[in-house]
């Protein structure tokens, strides 16, 4: 807990810089009584030495922490005798696996020979005496920026406007997490997708018919051909989405339209946060249910009327993933139902209409794009959700459209390609990542055209 | 009513043509029976999603009832001065290296001294858990005094009888289709003739962590690893969402690059979680090396992955707080960033409260992206701090979903139990913030 500590340590010297800088302030205004003559309010002087204290320390540590380990690990490995680290590249990462195993106790994989103890101990001083240096250096640093922020506190200074500038950085890079989380993902996917398009052709990915994705580890191996043709995986994830959405719409729909036009204010105020409740259930319990449950009781009823259903069948995993969007559906539908103006309901009631006729031909076709910009969302959620089809959908690709049969999806493929030991340089593993990719564009452009949509619904009736 | 003449109600009266009153008459029951259909379709719908919603809670409520009791057997067990303590000085080290499993083999044996065979000798160690050589440890080594002594222990039942006794597995079954035999089924019935199995409260299933025997596993390391996690996505997402939900709603000039980061927070809203996953993967663990399966990684993806969700609702908060207060700051000589400080956070600050908690009962439940960095591995220890291995509790559930043994099965629905606990009562927490400082202006 090192890290925590100097954390707590820096934490407690702003604190101190704090009430030096205030206690400052108040003192080259003489006294309280003339604390109108500073430019700032004396706090302000207190948060401003408190920022310098802080701010240049904490970037120290972070930096030192983040490259702390690659740095000693290098210096170790220079250290070590030429005939140990002179290997082939992924020799020399299981070397240093083993030489920090071994540094923190835990059972080593590899012979741990001579040179690896002392290794070890090499590396064990290094860290000893960079934790050390840096917790002097921290120290220094905090203590420097504290001076420094003391001499500069004239009743002139403008703290405010300082201590301000801060924050509103800080409020910025906030905001722009958002931005580098979507850089993030689209350059990881990417990257690795490219190193796999390398392996393989794109088009064999995106139009071949075969996904076997076990690589051969000998030559001679059987049933290793290694073939990553995706379009049965797409398929696959279509036909479960349908059946979602085929569960989905009418239920979510016909709901959302009784809950907005008929329920009386009880029964709304009863029915809809325990329609809610259905979107609150994590995933995995949809799964557990769509697994142990519903695709026993599918088979069972197949069965029953002569049919062949697989105990992994598409059905079972749709339906159960139907269910779970049902709450999207009727409450994006809810929504832009109620966005539709009385004006038009009156107006179709003076015309003599029924209540279920307005809503058919008046309200239903006003709210429509509102109502498809829902459907498209939750289509999107059907396509990138995970457990229930992880757990309740089979995992050998079958290029059908047989609710019965057994098919996987794209994200049941990148899920067992990725769970366990990877290899960042077999194709198997970087498969997962080029799925990533078509999955993150498919959901993107369905999410960009949906809420596009129904942003522009929106607008229609402000 | 008819004998009254109606003047004309159409537009065409004249002619052949019939008036509109006499096609609305015609029409009208029909009409009426299909108004009252379509609400009979949406009571349905609703029924249906509820009873979707039911038979879920019920029937996981029924798979996780028996978790809650545990079958134990008791053994007469001998122990051996020289198996329990083979450097023969008591001390917990010596104590430790004993040979129990011998010692339960023993008191086995001689509870059954006509099993002689090989084979029929295996089959009968394997109703008690291999676990119960530890719980023998444990108890002598917080009792040394034990040594030498024939005591009587209740040992924990493997798992197979633990299933036979609840009644899970059938006795009358075929012998192919149990996984206990015959033979094995006569002994559990002599010991139960003879007073020495018993249904106990199961308190290894909330104070235990994960084991290969369902008789053994529990979810406490589970739930201390959902805690850390939790703890570090708040401690970094709350901080952040409410400085982004501040900076884009009170300070942020109103031009493409604002509107591009408030798409951008939109879009990331709906990416699906498991590519939360793969940048973790690629980014976090790859690339700067943070541990993985570590309580530190699951929060930073977690962090990102609810981040637009509380600025989102961070941003709601915010607008629903009047510009009069606005104005009324700046009025009396507030800088803009005192305005927001000190006035218009301060109220926002329930609304923004109630989004951060329902962002972290979303990370509570959420699973997929975690299997990929690694919170599956299979961790026995419970975590100590954020940068040791651990799993979660959603993890759990999924791991032991895909255990074959089939008293994994209530074990998996009574996590799920627990998880669903821990949730309502987040929730609850978010309702009842909301509803106590909640201001209608």
């Amino acid at each position: 807990m090192h890290p925590m500590l100097f954390l707590a340590v820096l934490l407690g010297l702003s604190a101190f810089a704090y009430q030096v800088g205030r206690r400052r302030s108040v003192t080259v205004a003489g006294g309280l009584q003339h604390a109108g003559t500073l430019h700032s309010r004396p706090s302000y002087y207190g948060a401003y030495a408190a920022l310098w204290a802080l701010v240049p320390a904490l970037a120290v540590l972070f930096f030192w922490l983040v490259f702390e380990q690659s740095v000693i690990t290098e210096v170790v490995l220079a250290g070590m005798p030429p005939e140990v680290r002179e290997v082939a590249p992924d020799r020399l990462n299981l070397l240093v696996n083993d030489l920090r195993n071994l540094v923190k106790g835990n059972i080593v994989a590899g012979h741990v020979g001579p040179a690896m103890q002392a290794a070890a101990e090499h590396y064990r001083s290094l860290a000893a005496t960079s934790h050390a240096a840096l917790g002097v250096l921290v120290v220094v640093i905090a203590a420097g920026g504290l001076m420094l922020a003391r001499s500069r506190i004239t009743p002139t200074l403008q703290a405010r406007n300082r201590v301000e500038q801060v924050v509103t950085t800080f409020l910025l890079a906030s905001s722009l997490v958002a931005i580098f989380t979507t850089v993030g993902i689209a350059l990881s996917v990417l990257f690795e997708s490219l190193r796999f398009f390398q392996a393989v052709p794109v088009t064999e990915f995106l139009f071949g018919t075969n996904w076997s994705p076990q690589m051969a580890i000998r030559a001679d191996q059987v049933g290793s051909s290694g073939a990553f043709g995706a379009v049965p995986l797409f398929t696959g994830t279509l036909l479960i989405a349908l059946i979602a959405m085929l569960v989905a719409v009418p239920i979510g729909l016909t709901s959302a339209i009784y809950l907005s036009e008929y329920a009386d204010r009880r029964f709304r105020a009863v029915a809809k946060p325990l329609l809610e409740i259905l979107a609150g259930v994590p995933t995995v319990v949809y799964g557990f249910f769509a697994a142990l449950v519903v695709a026993p009781l599918v088979r069972e009823a197949g069965r029953y009327l002569g049919l062949d259903v697989a105990s992994e069948s598409a059905l079972a995993a749709g339906l159960v993933m139907g269910v779970m969007i049902i709450p999207f559906i009727s409450s994006l539908s809810d929504d832009v139902i109620n966005a539709v103006p009385q004006s038009l309901r009156d107006g179709s009631y003076a015309l003599g209409a029924t209540q279920s006729e307005t809503i058919r031909r008046v309200v239903i076709p006003a709210a429509l794009p509102g109502i498809a910009g829902g459907i498209l969302l939750a289509m999107s959620r059907a396509i990138g959700e995970t457990m229930i089809v992880v757990m309740a959908a089979g995992l050998s690709a079958n290029l059908t459209a047989n609710p019965l049969a057994a098919v996987t999806t794209v994200t049941v493929q990148i899920a067992t390609l990725l769970v366990g030991d990877q290899e960042f340089d077999s194709p198997k593993t970087l498969a997962a990542f080029a799925l990533g990719l078509v999955l993150f564009l498919v959901t993107l452009t369905l999410n960009v055209i949906a809420l596009h949509i129904v942003r522009k619904y929106r607008e229609q009736y402000e | 009513m008819n004998s009254v003449k109606h003047p004309p109600a159409g537009g065409r009266a004249s002619g052949g043509a019939p008036r509109t009153i006499d096609v609305v008459r015609a029409t009208l029951a029909r009409r009426h029976a299909s108004e009252r259909r379509f609400r009979r379709y949406g009571i349905t719908a609703i029924v249906t999603a509820l009873a979707f919603l039911a038979f879920l809670f019920s029937s996981v409520l029924v798979k996780a009832h028996g978790v809650l009791q545990q079958t134990y057997i008791a053994l007469d067990v001998h122990l051996d001065a020289g198996v329990v303590d083979p450097q023969g000085n008591r001390s917990p080290d010596s104590l430790r290296e004993g040979d129990y499993g011998a010692l339960i083999k023993d008191a086995l044996r001689d509870a059954f001294p006509d099993v002689k065979e090989r084979r029929e000798q295996r089959d009968l160690f394997a109703l008690v858990s291999p676990g119960a050589v530890f719980d023998l440890r444990t108890a002598v080594m917080q009792d040394p005094s034990l040594v030498g002594a024939t005591r009587m222990f209740w040992v924990p039942a493997n798992d197979d009888v633990d299933m036979l006794e609840k009644g899970v597995m059938r006795r009358e079954s075929a012998e192919g289709e149990r996984r206990l035999n015959d033979q094995q089924v006569k002994w559990v019935d002599q010991l139960v003739a003879a007073g020495r199995v018993e249904l106990r409260f199961n308190s290894r299933f909330f104070l235990g962590s994960d084991s290969r025997e369902p008789e053994m596993a529990g979810i406490w390391g589970a739930v201390v690893g959902s805690f850390y996690t939790l703890l570090v996505a708040l401690s970094l997402s709350f901080p952040l969402g409410v400085a982004a939900a501040a900076y884009l709603e009170e300070f942020a000039p109103k031009n493409r690059w604002t509107d591009l980061i408030e798409v951008n927070i939109n879009n990331l809203a709906a990416v699906p979680s498991i590519i939360y996953g793969l940048l973790g993967l690629a980014v976090f663990i790859n690339v700067f090396g943070v541990p993985r399966s570590s309580p530190l990684v699951g929060g930073l993806v977690l962090t990102l992955m609810t981040l637009p969700i509380i600025i989102i609702s961070g941003r709601a908060a915010l607008k629903s707080v009047p510009p009069s207060i606005r104005e009324a700051a700046l009025g009396v000589g507030a800088s803009k960033m005192q305005m927001v400080m000190h006035h218009v956070l301060p109220l926002a600050m329930p609304g923004m409260l109630t989004g951060t908690i329902i962002g972290m009962a979303h990370a509570l439940g959420e699973t997929a992206p975690l299997l990929m960095i690694g919170m599956v591995a299979f961790i026995v220890d419970i975590p100590q701090g954020i940068t040791d291995p651990a799993t979660v509790l959603p993890v759990q559930i999924y791991v032991w979903a895909d255990s074959p043994e089939r008293a994994f099965v209530e074990r998996t629905a009574a996590a799920i139990v627990v998880l669903l606990v821990f949730l309502v009562v987040v929730n609850a927490a978010a309702v009842i913030l909301r509803k106590r400082f909640e201001r209608r202006w």
